[in-house]
């Protein structure tokens, strides 16, 4: 299971001069098993700070977030999570980096080698095995970070504008494997993004925020058959209604 | 990788042809301007001086003496450094603690300690490592709580929510493999400093033995070209420490970073 419940959740940042700025106002969103979650908005809306509260590395000021019911308050290993920037430890090899989490659990080697090998393989990157991060390209590194958070188990995977590093094609790619992924593995994914075209290729529902103090704009449901087509009508349609709805925020 | 011993052949030649040159310009100068071996022992005088020394076999007990303070100094060093460094990078109050006891001390000159290192531990090894400790504590501290101030927020939070969640466990698996290279170079740092302090140390007379002693010694006895083999030796084997020290860090400990790391 994966449900994460957000209700009346509030996160106010102190600044240095000890005004504080509210990053979220009042959310409220509910997040069902096994759904492709998307945040969409513009730049300081608080997309971020909303998916790093559900992560557990910010506290809400006002309010909880539940997953399957329990408190979330510290980070923990149901949920994981992938960053912008990369994260993957750099002193560690491909396959030390995904055997990171389960060995923190304390699970025995041999069975977290299993684990790891086996999302090592459904990343497709089994003849990396021993690289060091500094050899890999952008693209690589980021898929050993999905394979990193996987290989821990989670109910949610967290991820924070994962491919905005990346060049054009290669975050086409990555996305259409992130599909594979989820659909082999069975879990809970909220995506943080500010491209539109990923929102609209990738999720059940997009949720659009609009910005200081954070709040939630709309909710949109995309019932778009799987695989989806890029360049279809329909997904040309939201497209076109997303953009609109971010332009308005970004004139207020 | 390390660039180390992986120079082309014609920039060989152009340093054995530099050294070749300095060693000629010397003995010139030595033999027919100077002509004085007690204000410039030429080349060759230095080489019947040190075949003078190896074959008296003292040259063994000398280095392993200065080797033993050294090693005393400079581990003594690190077990205490690296620990006190981590925790003030770590810990906010245990630097606002420590830091200012630090820069209080850290300007003496660690050669202003020799008294109260011969009043403490009297004429002995412990003596003259303790020299060396001084020296080297300092750098080694310092880059330490550097590497551990500069540790990138995101390597902590992704080790967060893989689960790693105590400072033990952040400081152990996160934080110290990331202040390596930063931790390296300070013990870098650190052998160098300790390297002048344990001549001077010697030199002073904590110990009766050891390469700074013997230069001291064939002073006192006028002989300028046993002087300059121990000076000589000093510097090689300075060079022979840093060398073997930057192979094994660069090409063993911190082969995850691309290139020359110390």
């Amino acid at each position: 299971m994966g449900e994460v419940k957000v209700s009346g959740v509030s996160v106010a940042f102190e600044k240095e001069d000890g005004e504080s700025t509210l990053a979220l106002d009042n959310v409220d969103l509910d997040i069902k098993d096994k759904e492709f979650v998307c945040f969409i908005g513009p730049s300081g809306c608080g997309k971020t700070t909303l998916l790093r509260t559900i992560a557990g590395l910010e506290m809400p000021d006002v309010g909880q977030i539940t997953l399957d019911g329990e408190d979330i308050t510290i980070p923990d290993s149901t949920r994981g999570m992938v960053f912008q920037e990369y994260s993957l430890f750099p002193w560690r090899t491909v396959i030390q980096n995904i055997t990171f989490g389960p060995q923190m659990k304390g699970i025995p080697k041999n069975k977290v080698l299993e684990v790891a090998e086996k999302y090592l393989k459904l990343v497709g990157l089994e003849q990396f095995r021993e690289s060091y991060p500094y050899e890999l390209s952008g693209g690589m590194r980021q898929r050993v970070a999905i394979a990193r958070a996987l290989a821990n188990e989670p109910k949610v995977l967290l991820m924070d504008e994962p491919f905005g590093a990346l060049d054009a094609q290669t975050r086409n790619t990555l996305q259409k494997e992130l599909l594979q992924v989820w659909a082999t593995d069975q879990i809970t994914i909220i995506f943080v993004t500010h491209s539109v075209d990923e929102a609209v290729f990738l999720a059940d529902k997009i949720v659009v925020m609009s910005a200081r103090p954070g709040r939630i704009k709309k909710v949109i449901n995309i019932d778009l058959p799987r695989p989806r087509e890029r360049t279809s009508s329909e997904a040309n349609e939201l497209r076109n209604q997303l953009l609109k709805m971010l332009a308005e925020e970004r004139r207020n | 990788m390390s660039k180390v011993g992986t120079k082309e052949p014609r920039e060989r030649g152009i340093e054995i042809l530099s050294v070749t040159v300095a060693i000629i310009i010397w003995q010139l100068i030595a033999d027919l301007v100077v002509n004085n071996k007690f204000i410039l022992p030429s080349f060759t005088d230095v080489l019947f001086a040190f075949i003078k020394i190896i074959e008296g076999g003292i040259l063994f007990t000398d280095l392993t003496i200065s080797l033993l303070h050294f090693g005393i100094g400079i581990l003594s060093a690190l077990l205490i450094g690296i620990p006190i460094g981590m925790a003030m990078g770590w810990f906010k109050t245990v630097n606002r603690a420590l830091d200012p006891l630090i820069e209080i001390i850290r300007p003496i000159p660690p050669l202003a300690w020799i008294p109260f290192a011969i009043v403490w531990f009297g004429l002995t090894h412990t003596s003259a490592g303790f020299v060396v400790f001084i020296g080297a504590v300092f750098p080694v501290i310092i880059n330490t709580f550097d590497g551990f101030k500069s540790v990138p927020k995101v390597y902590v939070e992704a080790a967060k929510v893989l689960g790693c969640m105590s400072s033990g466990a952040l400081i152990r698996h996160v934080a110290l493999p990331s202040a390596l290279p930063s931790i390296a170079s300070g013990i870098r740092i650190s052998m160098g400093v300790g390297w002048m302090c344990l001549v001077a140390a010697e030199m002073f007379g904590v110990s009766t033995n050891g390469l700074g002693y013997k230069i001291w010694w064939h002073y006192y006895l006028h002989q300028m070209d046993f002087v300059l083999v121990y000076m000589l030796i000093l510097g090689f084997l300075g060079l022979f420490i840093d060398r073997v020290f930057r192979w094994y860090v660069n090409g063993q400990l911190l082969k995850w970073r691309a290139g020359v790391v110390v």
